[in-house]
């Protein structure tokens, strides 16, 4: 097949040690923390109340509105509370969670047995999918359903399957197509089912020899599935790249995949959508890696969601020197961790503990000597030093007309900068500013238009009271010239 | 938790630094200023010595002034860099006064005015270097012999002292040894003269003799061939990219070819451009300078293609027998320009920034393929 280069790239160095370290579960911890937000969009409502007893997969927290997901229960067990806590982000800042505290028996709710899936609606796959909870499994966290929803509106002639697993140290989705090819397959074709696509195309790094020839293997009698191996070079697995890459076509700057006839979803993703759809489970774990040079043993886990990073780290083996860095995600474009009690989510795929050595990173960065490194490792033919110039100096606007909000912040620029230039945080910082802006301007016209419907509706009693009082002057001076005529008419 | 740098993503780094590539650049030079040292003898030696510790200097002054910090500074190379570049393109005898005054300009007027390392818009060394062929014309032109160290005629190490700090007509039948041309200024004067260039140019010019570097010329610009080994080797170590060398060369070489063929009595061959003067130092060294020249690859085959041309059109028509610091410098102050108009397409649209739109072109092409299902 043939296929198409992405502009730049990097090649940070893969580090995917734990590639040949089989898929094992984590022993149930005692307590589970589930964020009512573990995806993009509205958070969950709790359905449960503290003190409940729950079994595993039970519905604990249902979605409000479309974009959202609901929350499943990963185990048996009491709901302990319903409280504030630390959300997987680099401020630390705490999220409403439901506490379950695990009674270790496991014990599975009524599984609705499901019929033969592939005898549902389209329409009806997708909404069994929204209601597993399933969401994009690769990082982004956005509800599975919603986008297989857009193949009603859209003719998507294309599904990619993501396996590229393009950030350094992570290989879950590597073990995962290795170990569980089968199920794989069979939520691709469920996707397609879904999407009314009649094409799938799992694109997998050429770093991962093993997992495509299993999933070819797999995939033998399905023709409407192949196997593509793509070049393990940085950010292959973002979606746009990937699009690139696999169909030379790019996703028009403000659009969506979808407005060309193409949809992406990790493999990851087709493997929740193959358990929720034959086997009747929701998405309640998931596989992480967990790695770093700082760690002692690292290792490939099946968690269930609402674990804490701590409990991972410790079983584990801890840690053989103090990290530097704490990531939950790869090192491209993982969140650093303020501490380790917080919990793994639905986009979580790994848990790294970074020594210094292996992060590289200065204290201080030096003046840019414009020697365009940055621009030629940028995905997006953008020039981020240009970009960034204009980001630090405030020049947000300009920033915009350079492509600001083309920017897909994977770190390229920054890791290549021999200045050490932190270009990716001025673009973020620069985004985060102007969101802002834009709130702040939203939340000025709203009040101006509060004011202005108060001065309108204030003029308006004015002028009602006034003509009332004309009316009742009218009134009372017709009133009086009545009387007055009587008068007459008696004298 | 001990935190280096900023907690945004990414959390890993190229093992890359600004010191680190001067450092090779610097290490790619090694080679032909060593040549050259042994070519022209201790005087050589004091002239790199003196404008590297000057460039340092100036260096050092100019972010006190200014209130930057020094010791990361010069801790960067880059000022080391100027000034070896500079001495390297200076005549190997040069007196110490040329090498320090050469080295102030250089880094205050050409760097720490602008606001010290990667803001200015013209190349140090090469400012450094016009303002002395401006100002000091006899200095700037005065070449010595090949004279190699432990040679019979070779200065000592005294007599270089002597020939730096005190000039070199204090040593008795010093000015003898400072007889020699270079092979641009030959054939520019007999050109003059109106000889014809195949009956003179054997008098100067032995492609042999020029590849290696035997033969008068500045410090470290006369062997071609350590230049060249040195640019290959930033080449393949991905320090520098081939556009702006290949582009520069190409260019000289085909003009100088045209013009050759059209009259090989007034035009001389591709091979004494290629081989002579500054050329090959600075389609390796000086033009590949990031600061000065454009990002994109395409601006910078158009930035070398133009000092190309430029330097080509000096040596043959202008007044001096060599124009590579001119031409450098008049495409530094071409750069802006081109990285203005020569921008990368970003992803998602069109060569005019707006979103593609799949109506026609190579894209609506591709998407019916996808569509069809290929």
């Amino acid at each position: 097949m043939k296929l198409f280069r992405f502009r730049g790239g990097v090649h940070p160095a893969e580090q995917k040690t734990t590639r040949q370290l089989p898929i094992r579960p984590l022993p149930l911890p005692e307590r589970l923390y589930l964020p009512l937000q573990m995806h993009i969009g509205a958070p969950a409502l709790p359905v449960v109340a503290v003190g409940e007893r729950v079994l595993k997969g039970q519905l604990l927290a249902r979605a409000p509105s479309a974009v959202s997901a609901p929350v499943h229960a990963p185990t048996s067990g009491i709901i302990e509370a319903i409280d504030e806590f630390t959300a997987p982000h680099p401020s630390g800042l705490p999220v409403r969670s439901i506490v379950l505290h695990c009674d270790g028996e496991d014990r599975w709710c009524e599984n609705v047995i499901p019929i033969d899936p592939f005898r549902l609606e389209p329409s009806e796959i997708a909404r069994r999918v929204g209601e597993a909870g399933i969401v994009g499994m690769g990082g982004a966290a956005f509800p599975a359903a919603v986008k297989l929803q857009l193949g009603d509106k859209n003719k998507i002639h294309t599904l990619i399957i993501n396996g590229g697993e393009c950030e350094p140290y992570l290989t879950c989705d590597d073990r995962l197509m290795q170990e569980r090819p089968e199920a794989v397959i069979d939520g691709v074709r469920l996707m397609l089912r879904a999407l009314q696509c009649h094409r799938a195309l799992i694109a997998v790094e050429a770093n991962k020899p093993e997992a495509q020839q299993v999933l070819k293997q797999a995939a033998r009698d399905h023709a409407e599935i192949s196997i593509v191996e793509v070049p393990s070079r940085y950010p292959m697995g973002s979606e746009k790249q990937m699009i690139q890459t696999v169909t030379g076509l790019e996703v028009p700057a403000g659009k969506l995949a979808a407005d060309i006839g193409v949809m992406v979803h990790n493999v990851a993703t087709s493997y929740a959508v193959n358990q929720a759809l034959r086997h009747g489970r929701p998405l309640i774990s998931r596989i992480v890696t967990v790695s770093g040079g700082a760690l002692r043993e690292p290792a490939n886990l099946e968690v269930p969601l609402g674990t804490l990073a701590e409990a991972l780290i410790s079983h584990c083996g801890g840690f053989k020197e103090p990290p530097v860095r704490q990531l939950l995600g790869g090192p491209m474009m993982g969140t650093a961790l303020p501490h380790l009690k917080v919990p793994i989510v639905k986009g979580s795929n790994g848990v790294l503990a970074l020594s210094a050595a292996e992060t590289g990173l200065t204290p201080y960065s030096q003046p840019c000597i414009r020697c365009g490194r940055c621009a030629q490792a940028c995905p997006i033919g953008l020039l981020p030093m240009e970009l960034a110039a204009r980001a630090r100096h405030g020049k947000l606007d300009a920033a915009i007309d350079l492509g600001l909000f083309d920017c897909i912040a994977c770190g390229s620029c920054s890791y290549t900068c021999p200045a050490a230039i932190p270009l990716t945080q001025y673009f973020n910082f620069a985004k985060g500013e102007l969101s802002r802006q834009r709130e702040e301007q939203q939340k000025a016209e709203r009040t101006r238009a509060l004011a202005q419907a108060r001065q309108i509706r204030l003029e308006r009693e004015a002028e009602e009271k006034r003509l009332a009082a004309a009316q009742r002057k009218a009134e009372r001076e017709a009133k009086k010239r009545a009387e007055a005529a009587a008068q007459q008419e008696h004298a | 938790m001990n935190n280096a740098g900023p907690l945004a993503s990414p959390h890993t780094h190229q093992p890359i630094s600004i010191g680190g590539i001067m450092l090779q650049v610097w290490l790619a030079l090694l080679p032909a200023s060593l040549f050259g040292i042994w070519l022209y003898g201790w005087p050589a030696f004091n002239l790199l010595l003196i404008t590297t510790v000057a460039a340092l200097a100036a260096e050092a002054l100019g972010q006190r002034v200014a209130g930057r910090p020094v010791l990361p500074s010069l801790k960067d190379g880059s000022a080391l860099l100027t000034g070896w570049l500079l001495a390297m393109t200076l005549p190997p005898w040069a007196p110490w006064w040329v090498a320090v005054i050469g080295a102030l300009f250089a880094i205050i007027i050409g760097k720490q005015v602008f606001g010290g390392l990667g803001q200015n818009l013209f190349n140090p060394a090469m400012l450094g270097r016009v303002a002395l062929l401006i100002a000091f014309p006899l200095e700037l032109t005065t070449w010595v012999a090949p004279q190699p160290l432990f040679s019979a005629n070779a200065p000592g190490f005294i007599d270089s002292l002597r020939i730096t700090f005190a000039g070199v007509g204090t040593l008795p039948g010093g000015i003898d040894a400072v007889s020699g041309a270079t092979v641009l200024d030959g054939i520019k004067t007999e050109l003059a003269r109106g000889a014809e260039l195949g009956v003179v140019l054997p008098d100067y010019y032995h492609a042999g003799d020029a590849l290696l570097g035997q033969m008068g010329g500045s410090l470290g610009e006369t062997s071609a061939l350590l230049i060249l080994l040195g640019g290959l080797y930033l080449i393949l170590r991905g320090h520098i990219s081939w556009h702006i060398p290949a582009a520069m060369l190409g260019t000289v070489a085909l003009l100088a070819t045209l013009f050759h063929l059209h009259d090989p009595l007034r035009f001389a061959d591709a091979g004494v451009h290629l081989l002579s003067g500054g050329l090959m130092l600075a389609a390796f060294f000086i033009a590949t300078d990031p600061v000065g020249s454009p990002a994109s690859r395409r601006g910078q085959l158009i930035f070398a293609a133009g000092i190309g041309a430029l330097i080509y059109i000096i040596r043959t028509w202008g007044g001096f027998p060599e124009g590579v610091a001119f031409a450098v410098l008049l495409m530094n102050a071409a750069t802006p320009l081109i990285d203005h108009y020569l921008r990368p397409r970003v992803y998602g649209r069109g060569r005019d920034g707006k979103p593609l739109d799949y109506q026609r072109g190579r894209f609506a092409r591709r998407l019916k393929k996808q569509q069809g299902g290929e």
